[in-house]
């Protein structure tokens, strides 16, 4: 797999989310994805990106433009270094929240992509990676 | 600060969201939309997103909120110009606006306004107009 461009932007506050929306809009344009793929992965990108803010008290957010043979893709890895999340099965379900949300930010971001992984550890962080192919 | 205007059109009141919303300027909107409805006897409220790029769960769950709030003031929340692409991927997303009308235009979301209000007047037996 080839990485056609890499870019890290941090996220710590309100304004980084919607420079997050703006960044993957942007690289899924240049990835040459039709109207609903941009949609899809851009609202992906802003619900993890308000996780990482909220939720893992900011973190930051790599940009990648991938190219596996033909497919072009983008992925995104959002890193934090907050509390962690203790029971991943029951945070991935929808409608659960511990704050005030609708819970459908890590559960429905995980529909609207091709490639879904999260890794958290209590205490040390969390780390989610999207990925969207043509 | 920076605040998103709301327009009043006869009883109703019109809001255009714009390109992009933060999330302060989201929590500030729907502050702002209660007390007008207060204010300016508003029987409707008419929420044009057709300028909004994506949708995602904390938008949704602003205008869930505008509709429910709405609703307790006793006017009628229609969300109007949701793009298609918009729509698809809020499907996807799982979220669902219960109690939430659309409508395709301002037009055609003044026109179910004024049908839904003439309906609840009939339905207590005044007068509608
Ligand atoms: N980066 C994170 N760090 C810690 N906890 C998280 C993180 N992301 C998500 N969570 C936990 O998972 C839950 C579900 O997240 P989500 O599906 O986005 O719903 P919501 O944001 O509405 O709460 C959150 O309420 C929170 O408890
Ligand atoms: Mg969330």
């Amino acid at each position: 797999m080839a990485t056609l461009r890499d870019e890290i932007f941090p996220i710590r506050s309100s304004d980084d989310i919607v420079k997050v929306r703006q960044v993957t809009r942007e690289w899924a344009l240049m990835q040459t994805f039709s109207l609903v793929d941009q949609t899809k992965i851009v609202t992906a990108a802003s619900e993890l990106a308000r996780n990482t803010l909220e939720y893992g008290r900011g973190g930051e957010v790599r940009i990648q433009a991938v190219q596996e043979g033909p497919r072009r893709g983008v992925r995104l890895t959002f890193t934090d270094q907050g509390p962690g999340i203790p029971d991943l099965a029951k945070a991935l379900q929808d409608g659960f929240t511990t704050g005030s949300g609708m819970g459908l930010g890590l559960s429905g971001s995980k529909r609207l992509v091709n490639d879904f992984d999260i890794q958290s550890e209590v205490g040390k962080g969390t780390t989610v990676m999207i990925a969207r192919w043509k | 600060m920076e605040r998103i205007p709301i327009l009043k059109m006869g009883n109703f009141l019109l809001v255009t969201v714009q390109v992009d919303m933060h999330d302060r300027l989201a929590m500030t909107l729907q502050d702002d939309l209660t007390g007008r409805i207060v204010k300016d006897h508003a029987h409707g409220v008419l929420i044009d997103i057709s300028s909004l790029e994506i949708v995602d769960s904390f938008i949704g769950r602003m205008i869930g909120n505008i509709a429910s709030m709405a609703r307790v003031l006793d006017a009628e929340t229609v969300v109007v110009g949701m793009r298609p692409a918009v729509a698809i991927t809020l499907v996807e997303l799982g979220l669902s606006l219960p109690g939430v009308r659309t409508a395709l235009n301002v037009d055609k979301g003044v026109e179910l306004l004024k049908g839904c209000i003439e309906q609840r007047a009939t339905a207590n037996g005044h007068v509608a107009g």
